[in-house]
């Protein structure tokens, strides 16, 4: 098998290489038959299939990497460092891009199906284009191929293949990890589709609105995959990584937000460009940044050239990325200026009060929000560079420059939807505004009417601008249906779904709107009321956090058994009362997992201390407040016993049979665990009440949506047949005037 | 109709005289330029002023200033960690060996945190003790940070 899966990264490569060389062959060649006879077009296409015979031979390396994990077949030395016989099924599958080697050949598979895809939709309509976007994608799929061959391969043997594997990092047994990743690499694969595109358009000078048009599903697409993968893993940093923040500003977090900023500012400039022909320098250059920095997030992860708690270190990868981002850095600047003449704008911007100059205002916050956390993500090196020390700059600087950005970032979301195309009369401007303008107005008022909000002046305009974009979206939709009913007579609810569906771009991304909103509620509320506190309790003791009584009722403790009967981890942990206003709330139950040490030089028992611990967060979660806690339970008591045991066990491993010191081993752990129980020492919790984080994930999910009806097809084919039944209907009116 | 001879900036029904558009974009453009170039600055200056150097213990034992930030970069020392009423007492040598630095340290303490794991911290020199900054621990992920790789072929 693993030769098998080696053959299929080596074809993988090959075929990367014919493919793009077919593409431009036959991208360049006259017309009329040539080398083997065959035209032009037939290079092209040959290079196409290609790339599908390419996305075949990627699937079948993946599907042997995974059936290596479901069969713990640790002849594979990626399955034996990164999956055991005791890693839940659901997690074996998950675990083959917990590593370098196994995320590269996903990167590489997602980006050969979404390439096939991308093909197979749009080559009879791009047949300029395609060849040389095609080369573009298979020449990132040669690069992470000859990765995959030549430096990291997943096929690797070990050698001799251990009985047991080191099993996946508990850290990573969470749901979102099997979807976090794979959302991701989806993410920055689709936005190589949009970058391989403009590429293909600047070669050809087809520099019309065309490719923008032919490529904006898969730009959606990015961007949802980005964005869903950018929460899921916030999530997952807050309810599984015991210290009860989703967002850290660490340079591996920051990567991924960069191209998901640059995407969504392209998103709103093509706009533009389509309706007026304006900025097309600008979407070239922003499609080609969102490109590069998808390629600068991956590089990020994996050469371990800054100090992020996620990098891959120790990564010979680094320098072939470098060179990689200088070639695609260079290659797009000369590119961009060999066209900057066909480039040209073909009108002007008529008046800053208008729909153009907010987008082109949302543009340059998005990407001065881009170069801020660039500059604070690589701030290290430059500071070497210029002064020959290493610094960083922290959470805080980041927020001085993110924060008033995002303020004008929310307010901007709420204007863009109101304000006129070319120029805003006064009218129209009191038309558009004044609803906003009162749904912010009331919010604040009420705010500081109840009190405690007016100290933190950014949460509280945070709060007006999501409350201005709510009264915005809000009042286009009551217009919107009022004008559907007015003309189809219909009922307010049939009104409302006809008028998304007959106009899903533009209402799917007003519901965008209303989820970036939410979502910033949420980080503004969480961010500024967080309530966070160190308590150290002894059962029945409690204290007092956000208003919550906080009652240490018992101490948990408990072995657990894999599904194959092995024992997997230790749970040391508390259960927790909560009372609210004299109102009792139930409980949460929080522990501290510990799994076994593969390190045969610590003692039987000491193993299963000093392996990987996580904290399982004991959590309740409410839609106006969470309250988040964490136990570190204190071992220290058990330490002599441990130690003990260790001796014990080392004695006694030559004087028993393998079974017996197993099962004698099982009874210490049961005894050691029963004891801890019984005589619990104090504990400590952090404990974290904030409020309104549940929007944060519920704004995601409305922003979700708001991109998935952008994205549902149909939409113009069906709003086109129902134009033309309208359309026939008028004619036959217009030739039988009994009806007037 | 338009009189030929009038430029453009002064187009016939209107009543105000409106500004040269090339003009105007010109002015637009200083307008944003120094506005760009001023934010700049700002980024540059703030973000050299406010951080934090980083730092191994090593160097940090030869020339740290009492009161100021550093960015302790190394790996815990084994046998060394106490916890005692919120406090986690540790120590971090350089990677290569060499210095040790003892840190006290309040705060979250991330779930990778143990012996010989790479660490980051903020602290600050006070008497000859270094104490972090609250929730500035950070730990590597040790799913990803390998340093040595298991034997393949």
């Amino acid at each position: 098998m693993l030769i098998a899966g080696k053959a299929c990264l080596i074809l993988a490569l090959a075929l990367s290489v014919y493919g793009i060389a077919a593409s431009v062959y036959g991208a360049t060649r006259p017309p009329g038959p040539g080398a083997g006879g065959w035209t032009g077009g037939q290079w092209v296409a040959s290079g196409r299939r290609a790339v599908y015979a390419l996305a075949g031979v990627l699937l079948a390396a993946f599907a042997i990497l995974e059936l290596a994990f479901l069969r713990s077949d640790f002849s594979f030395a990626l399955v034996a460092t990164h999956s055991s016989t005791t890693t839940p099924l659901f997690y074996r599958l998950a675990a083959a891009w917990s590593s370098q080697e196994g995320s590269l050949l996903l990167w590489v598979l997602l980006l050969s199906l979404w390439s096939s895809l991308l093909l197979r939709l749009t080559w009879r309509r791009a047949r300029e284009i395609a060849p040389w976007a095609t080369a573009v994608l298979l020449g990132f799929a040669a690069f992470f191929s000859a990765l995959i061959v030549f430096l990291e391969t997943p096929f690797g043997q070990a050698l001799p293949a251990p009985a047991e594997g080191v099993g996946l990092n508990p850290l990573l047994r969470h749901p979102s990890m099997m979807i976090h990743p794979p959302m991701l690499y989806s993410g920055y694969t689709l936005f190589a589709v949009p970058f391989a595109f403009a590429v293909g358009a600047l070669i050809t000078r087809r520099l019309d609105a065309r490719w923008i048009q032919l490529t904006r599903p898969f730009t959606l697409a990015a961007w949802v995959f980005l964005g869903t993968g950018i929460v899921l893993g916030a999530r997952w940093s807050y309810s599984e990584l015991g210290w009860g923040g989703y967002w850290g500003w660490d340079p591996v977090e920051n990567a991924s937000l960069m191209p998901w900023l640059t995407g969504t500012a392209f998103l709103h400039s093509v706009l533009i460009q389509e309706k007026r022909g304006m900025l097309k320098v600008w979407n070239v250059g922003l499609v080609l940044a969102t490109g590069i920095l998808s390629i600068l997030g991956t590089f990020l992860v994996r050469s371990g050239i800054l100090e992020s708690i996620h990098a891959f270190g120790a990564s010979t990868l680094g320098v072939p990325f470098l060179v990689l981002i200088v070639v695609l850095v260079a290659g797009s600047i000369v590119l961009v200026a060999a066209r900057a003449g066909d480039l040209r704008s073909e009108h002007r911007l008529d008046s800053l009060l208008s729909r153009e100059a907010a987008f082109l205002l949302n543009n340059l916050v998005l990407v001065g929000l881009c170069f801020v956390i660039f500059w604070g993500t690589f701030f290290p090196l430059i500071s070497e560079a210029v002064t020959g020390t290493e610094a960083s700059v922290g959470p805080p600087w980041f927020d001085r420059y993110t924060v008033p950005l995002a303020l004008v970032l929310v307010l901007l979301a709420g204007v863009g939807p109101v304000i006129a195309w070319r120029r805003a009369t006064p009218r129209n401007l009191v038309r558009g505004f004044r609803v906003p303008v009162v749904a912010a107005a009331v919010v604040v008022a009420v705010l500081v009417a109840a009190g405690g909000v007016a100290e933190r002046p950014a949460a509280l305009a945070m709060f007006a601008c999501a409350a201005f974009v709510l009264g915005a979206v809000g009042q286009e939709l009551v217009r919107g249906t009022r004008a559907r009913r007015a003309m189809a007579h219909e009922s307010v609810p049939v009104a409302l779904v006809s008028l998304v569906r007959r106009n899903r771009q533009r209402y799917g991304g007003y519901l965008v709107h209303v989820g970036v909103a939410v979502l910033f509620v949420g980080v503004a509320a969480s961010s500024a009321f967080q309530d966070v506190r160190e308590l150290r309790l002894s059962p029945g003791q409690r204290a007092t956090v956000g208003g919550y009584e906080v009652t240490y009722v018992r101490p948990t403790a408990a072995l657990r058994a894999a599904s194959n009967g092995r024992l997997e981890r230790i749970e040391l942990g508390a259960v927790l009362r909560l009372r609210r206003d004299g109102r009792a709330l139930g409980a949460v139950r929080t522990y501290r997992s510990y799994f076994p040490s593969q390190d045969p030089s610590l003692g039987a028992i000491s193993r299963f201390f000093e392996g990987e611990a996580t904290s399982e967060v004991g959590l309740r979660a409410g839609l106006t407040r969470d309250f988040w806690s964490a136990i570190a339970p204190d071992t220290a008591e058990l330490r002599p016993r441990i130690a003990r045991g260790d001796r014990v066990f080392a004695a006694a491993v030559d004087e028993l049979p393998p079974a017996a010191w197993n099962a004698a081993l099982g009874r210490a752990l049961d005894g050691l665990v029963a004891s801890y129980a019984s005589d619990p020492p104090a504990a400590t919790f952090r404990v974290i009440v904030s409020p309104l984080v549940a929007w944060i994930w519920l704004g995601a999910g409305i922003a979700v949506a708001g991109g998935l009806i952008c994205l549902w097809p149909g939409g113009t084919r069906g709003r086109r047949v129902e134009t033309a039944a309208r359309a026939a209907r008028v004619a036959r009116d217009v030739r039988e005037p009994a009806h007037v | 109709m338009g009189a030929p001879f009038l430029p453009s900036a002064f187009p016939i029904g209107h009543t105000s005289i409106r500004m040269d558009p090339h003009r105007k974009r010109r002015i637009r453009l200083i307008v944003a330029s120094t506005c760009a170039a001023l934010l700049a600055l700002a980024l540059v200056y703030t973000s050299f002023s406010a951080s934090t150097e980083a730092r191994t213990p090593s160097q940090l034992l030869a020339d740290a200033s009492s009161g100021r930030a550093y960015q302790l970069t190394g790996k815990v020392v084994p046998g060394y960690e106490r916890r005692a009423d919120g406090t986690l007492a540790f120590q971090v040598r350089d990677r290569t060996g060499g210095g040790v630095v003892p840190v006290t340290y309040k705060g979250a303490v991330p779930d990778p945190f143990r012996a010989e794991r790479e660490v980051i911290v903020t602290v600050r020199k006070e008497g000859s003790a270094f104490v972090g900054e609250r929730d500035s621990l950070i730990t590597k992920c040790p799913s990803k940070f390998s340093e040595a790789k298991a034997e393949q072929t």
